[in-house]
């Protein structure tokens, strides 16, 4: 009988520790299909950050660091600079990679790292229980803003495709979401252009993925889907914000803001 | 004759860059404080020539991590900063540590807390020897007392770390990195290297992944980790503590200084000597390991240990450790950026020979 789906090389046989309905290992499958597909698996140093995705260097199948918090992108830059002939990438969350580490970020954006970030950008920190993000909406409630985020005191959510794209060192820079098949699809799309980015030595590459979290957002798996739908992507459009005039992969991955 | 060997009049900053790229070190990130600059700048310079990487980065904390990530991907790799800038960097040292890579940081160290101020100090012993960031750690510090043996120090540091996977520190106060003197760029001591197969230069689809890093989320495995650590801790405080003891064999006063203290404390010597008092020095090479051995050494004929320090009095703790009230234990310390002088030292010295007798 024919294979029609099977494993991915890029991912090891570990049991993920995600929550039921996150959307973190759609996204762990979608960076690692891209590698095997590129037949770069083993080329590739990931890192790791910290958060709830901390643990996936043991999930990819490929050699992997475990960063500080926030300090992914200084990390792979180290790497990046020893092994200019490898593939980089970055995994962070939003507490990660736009709280603690905006430095880390905007100057390795600003330098035109050769790397490649995976932004998952869940509105919440999930480890540590729920708390409120950068990237928390107005009005959200979370265990730091119970009565929801009031941005006059708090301030606002930040923007961070929107952002770093105003940076010269930024070759490619798109927000997508995971929310239903259809934009799954156009997501792997966006990490395989990031890559390729990556590999023609054009700069900085990065791709903000809007995910969920049910056990903190305190929804079901579904109502987490609409969620980001119809609450995130309304203040976190999706889109290409950046990206080199020679796209290397047929078909431009975004198309404008949607 | 090889053109590293002629003998150059450097400056301590530039002889410390020069002898990490002479000891095999090809990548360098750094932040600009004063008084370590000619070190970043030396090797802006310099590093390109050699076929290796200069990079500026946009703090300290970003600096460590990138040396993080270049140790782990198997480079020999440098950091250097200033006091309050190695304060910084603590978190990465601690990361560095528990996840056994080898990396060689550079303090230049000036007068504390806070912002403190630009002139030499020692005020950073406790920060140096005690780890410094989270967790049970430790590392090699090399604490150079002139030009020759800072470049010396800096350059085996390489293979130190590389030989125990653990970054080692060089600690030279403002003073050692800002006067000149003339240094030879010597071979440097070779150890039993093994290849670093734990690197993350990508499986090649031959082998395993490999993984730097130092989370252990079972307490069990933690532990285990820990024991592992503190046995390379013990091996290093076997074989690696270093000192200088000058004048000790007859010693009735005995100092205890390192880095430019020392070379005070040094003619301090020659002088109570030829006043008639029979004073010595141990000037520890290693901060930590703390050369102990040399303490045991001490004569019967001891009266009084004084450490001279350029801070407030830290050093002083692990000389009483090392007596373990074998002697009566005085200090005398300057700080802010202060030089102690001779005279206030010898000062200090009759002061306590009065007060033990």
């Amino acid at each position: 009988m024919p294979v029609v789906f099977e494993r991915t090389r890029g991912l090891t046989e570990k049991e993920f520790h995600f929550c039921p309905g996150c959307t973190h290992g759609v996204i762990h499958r979608l960076v690692a299909e891209v590698l095997e597909e590129m037949n770069e698996l083993g080329n590739t140093v990931g890192v790791a950050p910290v958060g709830c995705s901390v643990l996936s260097y043991q999930y990819f199948n490929c050699d992997m660091h475990e960063a500080a918090h926030g300090r992914a992108p200084a990390m792979a830059t180290g790497i990046k600079r020893v092994l200019p002939d490898r593939m980089v990438f970055a995994y962070q969350g939003d507490g990660d990679l736009a709280s603690i580490g905006t430095a880390e970020i905007i100057h390795a954006a600003g330098r035109g790292e050769k790397i490649t970030v995976i932004f998952v950008n869940n509105a919440i920190y999930g480890m540590t229980g729920g708390q409120m993000a950068p990237t928390t909406l107005a009005g959200q409630r979370t265990t730091t803003s119970p009565l929801g985020r009031d941005p006059r005191q708090v301030g606002f959510p930040l923007r961070v495709s929107e952002m770093l794209a105003t940076i010269d060192g930024a070759a490619f820079i798109e927000r997508t979401s995971v929310h239903d098949p259809a934009h799954i699809r156009k997501t792997k799309k966006a990490i395989r252009n990031a890559f390729e980015c990556q590999k023609a030595n054009q700069g900085f590459s990065m791709v903000e993925i809007l995910s969920t979290c049910p056990t903190n957002w305190g929804m079901s798996p579904l109502e987490s889907l609409d969620w980001v739908k119809e609450t995130m992507m309304p203040y976190y459009p999706l889109g290409n914000f950046r990206r080199p005039e020679a796209v290397t992969v047929s078909g431009a991955s975004g198309g404008g803001h949607a | 004759m090889n053109q590293t060997m002629n003998k150059v009049l450097m400056k301590g900053n530039e002889a410390i860059a020069q002898a990490a790229i002479h000891g095999g070190c090809r990548y360098f990130f750094g932040y600009p404080i004063t008084p370590q600059n000619e070190i970043p700048e030396y090797m802006a310079r310099e590093m390109p020539k050699v076929g290796g990487v200069f990079l500026q980065a946009e703090s300290e904390v970003a600096a460590i991590n990138m040396v993080y990530g270049a140790a782990g991907a198997g480079a020999r790799v440098m950091t250097s900063s200033s006091s309050p800038g190695i304060a910084l960097k603590q978190e990465g040292i601690s990361y560095i540590v528990g996840s056994e890579v080898p990396c060689v940081i550079v303090n230049i160290s000036r007068g504390g807390p806070g912002l403190g101020g630009i002139q030499p100090a020692q005020s950073d012993y406790y920060q140096s020897t005690r780890g410094g960031g989270n967790g049970d750690y430790n590392f090699i510090v090399f604490a150079p007392a002139n030009i020759q043996e800072a470049a010396d120090l800096t350059a085996e540091a390489f293979e130190i770390a590389d030989y125990y996977r653990n970054p080692v520190m060089v600690l030279g106060d403002g003073m050692i990195g800002q006067m000149m003197e003339p240094v030879v760029f010597r071979d440097t001591p070779k150890r039993e290297l093994q290849p670093k197969d734990w690197a993350t230069t990508g499986t090649g689809g031959v082998r395993a992944p490999n993984i730097i890093n130092s989370l252990h989320l079972q307490p069990a495995d933690l532990e285990k980790h820990n024991e592992h650590l503190q046995a390379k801790f013990r091996l290093m405080r076997e074989n690696e503590a270093r000192s200088e003891s000058y004048q000790t064999a007859d010693a009735e006063f005995v100092f205890v200084a390192y880095g430019t203290s020392a070379r005070i404390v040094r003619n301090v010597v020659d002088e109570l000597r030829e006043r008639g008092v029979k004073a010595g020095l141990i000037r520890p090479i290693t901060l930590w390991p703390f050369p102990v051995v040399a303490f045991k050494e001490l004569p019967d004929t001891v009266r009084g240990v004084m450490s001279v320090e350029m801070s407030c009095g830290q050093m002083v703790d692990d000389v009483r450790l090392a007596l373990n009230g074998r002697f009566p234990v005085g200090f005398h310390g300057r700080s802010g950026g202060m030089v102690p002088s001779q005279q206030e030292i010898i000062e200090a010295c009759l002061d306590m020979l009065k007060e033990v007798e």
